[in-house]
């Protein structure tokens, strides 16, 4: 890894050893099953050189349909998955090659909020005890008064009521739920938060008290999110910056008001014309189907091709690599500018 | 006379031995021909319900305890089992959430085409093919006879609601019910397909009842809202004026949480507190412990539902658009 192109991921006035968490080319590549007459072995190619670096305070929102890689990367990260190829990085440390032992104290610093709060709880034990297991496992040198204590403290910043300690977790609803999911996340004092689709799975109403409640102890706790979502609508008021992934690779990394007001590459400005508007218009004219590509037998060129408008030849042999643009941003495509 | 009337509809399901609980607490709608109306609510409001009820579809232990579902002058709720499997799917056909789990897996997309025009219409198998592979075509499904071998698990989400919409389409119906029809997929297919049930409904003038939680869904295809919570309508009235100028503080509530009406960086508005389970309904009006304008008549009395909104201290149109 050379000075340059470590200068040329991070945006200038932010070099990247301030980074957070940094992943530098980092490959996840699962074997699928194999026929038991063929000598063929498929391998799914889950994430590809993957180049981020998460900034300390910031959002960072990872966007893109199912099966782009965006929860891959976020469990990779988190540890979770360990990567084929690549290196992770957490405050200048290499985690991803750490034995479990080593590990252990930074896992406290990074924690994760999962989609589904019906089931990232275990439904038989108490909220005390979900809260109380990560401080037991990650911090032993705590007192029993002192777990108590902290879990209270949490309980108290994540709007939860004390009283709840003692109950289970099918009493409550499910934003209740995702708030305590948050609490058992920020319970060890974490710096860094990965946040898969947290409010996916909840009603309306309750979004925008989970998103509030993720951006107030931001502030009052200086964390930083990776934000793994779908929703652009929510990436555009959450988000310092946006990855933009398609089948396993980044198409497009800006700053969320640069991506909102220039969306450069064509996946972007097709993900943003999808987005349903209260103002109406974006329904208006069918599209044909778009196919994804499989995602084994990856065609040489430009994953995003065949649903391109503006592809050419050169798309269909030739991958573009991320490439800064003038704007700031970072784009994988030949033609953008 | 409408073509769907809907009176006063209430569905009921047991709790305990003798009491029961209501899901739908009195639900009154009309749809005129190739009208399109929104059903809007979380999860629990009972719009799903209504779907269900439309055509006396309510799984036991539940069941429709008062109301009429009239269609073109025929109650659907009393009519015999024969003369309902006559309107159902038929006449009136839905397209559910989740196509993984409305189409058959181990059946091909042809026989489950040709198995729905065969129970409503005699028709050869030769004449069901060319029909079928035209309203693939329509659904814009790539390369649609070599499709028509293809078993569901074949096909992408996309692909598989596509469709099912094509099913839903083959015996010309007047109505189409789609609960939740994009929520399992991405934004991307979902435009796509929302695109193309919008184009069908327009250029057959089929009614669209559409049973949604995502407000900006609904603003995109509809001409008509109804805004349900906890088993009532609590606003109804033309899509553009309600998501204009809301009067019911619920609604004006869920306009005012969605993001993109917040300033990057700013709080979102939110509603506190969560909707009521129907089995612990507070008296009165069931949005009033989350209301800021509830009074002590919110409390005790459940308030009617006039000029399209059921509140006793609508938001008067200034004061919304403020």
């Amino acid at each position: 890894m050379t000075d340059a192109a470590v200068t040329d991921r991070a945006a200038p006035d932010a070099p990247a050893t301030d980074a957070i968490v940094e992943t530098r080319g980092v490959e996840v590549r699962f074997a699928l099953p194999t026929h038991f007459l063929s000598r063929e072995k498929p391998v799914l190619h889950a994430l590809n050189t993957v180049d981020i670096a998460i900034r300390p305070g910031e959002s960072f929102c990872v966007v893109g349909e199912s099966g782009c890689g965006k929860t891959t990367l976020g469990r990779a990260i988190i540890g979770l998955l360990k990567p084929s190829a690549g290196e992770i990085y957490f405050n200048g440390q290499r985690i991803d090659t750490m034995d479990e032992a080593t590990r252990k104290p930074i896992r406290r610093d990074m924690q994760m909020v999962f989609q589904n709060p019906y089931a990232s709880l275990n439904p038989r034990r108490n909220v005390f005890e979900t809260l109380a297991e990560p401080i037991r496992h990650l911090m032993p040198e705590k007192s029993q008064s002192e777990t108590r204590a902290q879990v209270e403290e949490v309980l108290d910043a994540t709007g939860c009521d004390p009283s709840w300690q003692r109950k289970l977790p099918h009493e409550f609803s499910g934003g209740q739920r995702q708030r305590i999911a948050i609490a058992r996340a920020l319970v060890t004092n974490p710096a860094f938060i990965v946040a898969d689709e947290p409010i996916s799975a909840l009603d309306v109403s309750i979004q925008a008290q989970i998103l509030n409640l993720m951006s107030d102890l931001q502030d009052e706790r200086g964390l930083t999110y990776l934000f793994i979502t779908h929703d652009l609508s929510v990436v555009e008021h959450f988000g310092t910056r946006v990855a933009v992934m398609y089948l396993g690779r980044v198409m497009e990394l800006a700053e969320t008001e640069t991506l909102f007001a220039a969306p450069k590459h064509p996946y972007t400005q097709l993900l943003l014309d999808a987005i349903p508007r209260i103002e109406g218009g974006s329904f208006d004219n069918p599209k044909p189907p778009g196919e994804l590509p499989d995602p084994v037998n990856m065609p040489p060129g430009c994953p995003f091709t065949p649903r391109c408008a503006i592809a050419e030849e050169r798309c269909r042999t030739e991958r573009p690599e991320l490439r800064r643009l003038e704007n700031g941003a970072q784009v994988a495509c030949h033609f953008a500018d | 006379m409408a073509m769907l009337d809907i009176r006063d509809l209430h569905v009921a399901f047991p709790s305990g031995k003798t009491t029961e609980v209501e899901a739908l607490r009195g639900v009154s709608v009309r749809l005129e021909k190739g009208e399109r109306l929104g059903v809007v609510g979380e999860s629990g409001a009972g719009k799903s319900m209504l779907a269900f009820a439309i055509l006396n579809l309510i799984a036991e232990p539940g069941r429709v305890s008062k109301g009429e579902v009239v269609f073109h002058g025929e109650n659907l709720l009393e009519m015999s089992g024969r003369d309902i499997r006559g309107i159902r799917g038929n006449r009136i056909s839905m397209i559910f959430q989740d196509p993984m789990v409305t189409l058959n897996p181990v059946l091909s997309i042809g026989t489950q085409m040709i198995e729905t025009l065969k129970a409503h219409r005699r028709i050869s198998d030769a004449e069901a093919r060319k029909l079928y592979i035209a309203r693939l075509r329509e659904v814009a499904i790539p390369s649609a006879e070599s499709r028509m071998d293809a078993y569901p698990h074949e096909l992408s989400g996309g692909l598989r609601q596509r469709v099912v919409i094509a099913i839903a389409l083959l015996t010309e119906p007047e109505l189409i019910i789609a609960d939740e029809p994009t929520t399992a997929l991405d934004v991307t297919i979902q435009a796509e397909i929302m695109a193309l049930i919008l184009k069908l409904c327009r250029e057959n003038d089929v009614a669209l009842i559409l049973i949604t939680h995502d407000l900006g869904v609904v603003a995109e295809v509809t001409e008509r809202i109804m805004i349900m919570y906890a088993g009532l309508c609590v606003e109804t009235g033309p899509t553009r004026q309600i998501i204009k100028a809301p009067r019911h503080p619920y609604t004006a509530g869920l306009l005012k949480a969605l993001p993109q009406f917040a300033g990057r960086g700013h709080r979102l508005y939110q509603i506190p507190g969560s909707m009521p389970p129907i089995t612990a309904l507070p008296p009165g009006c069931a949005y009033h412990p989350r209301c800021e304008w509830a009074s002590a008549e919110c409390k005790v009395k459940i308030p009617p539902l006039e000029e399209g909104c059921a509140c006793f201290h609508p938001l008067d149109q200034t004061e919304a658009a403020s």
